[in-house]
């Protein structure tokens, strides 16, 4: 027992959590606002629009996040020199979240699309009988139903999106906690059972309120039909 | 898409006259984002002929691409396999009418369902590596089965229990009425009837499989991304060489993701879930 009490002294595994809480934050940020204005794409009646919103998600939904994160550290940071901040650490940290976002966003334009889907026929009807053109009625009228009707699946991805945040070892985030984990069973060989499910118990921690809390919300905010 | 549509009226000559100007508008967006990113590639030296060539070259496909996809599918079919048998063996716990059982089933899976792919992954490996259970070699290649088991099967176990939970109390009370014990009805009427019409998902699930293999990459496991950044690496092409191991990936990917669509459509009559097959069909977002 205070064998494994002494890997928090020599180790800060909080730390590492808060890295991927980090991580999390900015990219569902970026993935909410960059999926909106996809699925905005997606709906829209401008054929070219719709088309780029397709292909951006068949593209990004279908490649592994760990080669676009890979990407992000060899290609755009190693080859490219592009740079999001003095610091070298900073500027993974950056590369990473522009990662995690560009794949994310796949995702949550699904989700809103799905909840486009739950908005009944009559909305749309009605907002365009008393004169409402595309950009007022989905702003009024669709989009506010949509994200009530979309919670749960947008609950889903940010859940997957804290979970894929460890991937950001793939992009040299060294201070994430997949990376915490494995220098300490590295040199902690003795106890890698105990390592290993602590941190398995904090993405418990972290998961398992917030598919409560959508869950407990998407129903509380449903709209009533 | 029939919701969709009425987003907007059937367009009169000034919408019309506005569509087409949003359309040259986005159209000259998106090839100006075209531009600008190979202008960026260009600049780097990352589009000179020399840069691509290599994949011109029988061996570069038969020392670094064949390999390593081969590698990929390797592990991806394997954990396939293994990951249905564990999702029809902890769905079927989930709905047993034993108690005890049901609750472990539940703990386990709501369990592995929560912790990062990536976390089991390398515990897997450094833990088997260093007690000497498997051979060293074997170790990423066993860690990444395992991995990927452990959580798609979990995920696979809850489409198992949705989709019989979906289906009409009926089916259950037609097997029992035949004579069929609660274990005999739900193993040769409900699981079938719910593998049917859960099949698009599955499948999702199984381009889901594929996606994570790419995983083994952290853990060193020789699958196609790292064979393609050896070749990168090896021929100072490494952009090009990502790009082409994202489109192969893409490529698979897609084609997988259509046959789930075309078969929701068509196995919306083979089954008495009640459920319309097309909400069943939701990409699963915790892949990587």
């Amino acid at each position: 027992m205070e064998n494994y009490l002494s890997l928090f002294e020599t180790y800060d595994v909080p730390a590492a959590f808060w890295v991927n809480i980090q991580l999390s934050f900015w990219a569902a940020i970026w993935a909410l606002a960059l999926g909106t204005v996809l699925a905005l794409f997606r709906i829209s009646p401008v054929r070219s629009l719709q088309w780029f919103g397709a292909a951006y998600v068949n593209i990004f939904r279908n490649t592994p996040l760990t080669i676009i994160l890979a990407f992000g550290f060899l290609g755009l940071f190693s080859v490219m020199q592009i740079n999001l901040a003095q610091d070298l650490n900073l500027s993974l940290f950056r590369i990473a979240i522009v990662g995690l976002s560009l794949y994310h966003a796949a995702f949550v334009c699904e989700a809103i699309r799905s909840g486009v889907n739950t908005v009944p026929l009559g909305q749309a009807e009605a907002a365009r009988a008393i004169g409402l053109g595309f950009l007022p009625a989905a702003r009024l009228i669709i989009l506010p139903q949509a994200f009530r009707g979309a919670i749960a699946p947008l609950g889903n991805v940010l859940i997957a999106l804290i979970k894929n945040s460890t991937v950001a070892a793939a992009g040299s985030v060294a201070a994430e906690s997949s990376s915490l984990m494995k220098t300490m069973i590295e040199f902690r060989s003795d106890l890698v059972i105990p390592i290993f499910f602590t941190f398995a118990l904090g993405f418990v921690i972290l998961v398992i309120p917030i598919g409560l809390l959508t869950t407990w919300a998407s129903r509380k905010l449903a709209v009533a039909r | 898409m029939s919701a969709q549509q009425v987003l907007f009226d059937a367009p009169g000559p000034r919408t019309r006259r506005i569509i087409l100007i949003c359309n040259i508008v986005g159209v000259l967006i998106v090839l100006a984002l075209l531009a600008w990113i190979v202008s960026a590639l260009a600049d780097k030296g990352q589009l000179t002929a020399s840069m691509w060539t290599p994949f011109l070259q029988a061996r570069t496909w038969e020392f670094f691409i064949l390999p390593g996809l081969l590698n990929t599918l390797k592990a991806a079919g394997i954990a396939i396999l293994t990951s249905v048998a564990f999702g029809l063996l902890f769905g079927i716990g989930r709905l047993s009418h034993i108690a005890p059982i049901r609750w472990a089933a539940g703990v386990v899976v709501e369990f592995l369902r929560a912790v990062p792919v990536l976390l089991m992954m390398i515990f897997f490996w450094l833990a088997l590596g260093r007690s000497g259970v498997v051979e060293p070699q074997d170790a990423p290649l066993i860690a990444v089965i395992l991995a990927l088991t452990l959580y798609n099967g979990s995920v696979i176990a809850e489409l198992v229990r949705s989709g019989v939970h979906g289906l009409p109390k009926g089916q259950r009370e037609a097997g029992m009425a035949i004579g069929l014990t609660r274990n005999q009805s739900l193993r040769n009427i409900e699981v079938p009837q719910a593998l049917i019409a859960m099949l698009p998902a599955l499948i999702s699930q199984f381009v889901v499989i594929l996606k994570d293999s790419a995983l083994g990459y952290i853990i060193t496991y020789p699958e196609l991304l790292q064979y393609t950044r050896r070749l990168g690496v090896g021929e100072g092409n490494v952009i090009p060489s990502l790009l082409v191991a994202a489109t192969i990936f893409i490529l698979i990917n897609f084609a997988l993701s259509s046959l789930a669509t075309r078969l929701s459509s068509l196995l919306t009559f083979r089954t008495r879930v009640r459920r319309p097959a097309k909400d069943v069909v939701v990409m699963d977002p915790a892949s990587t």
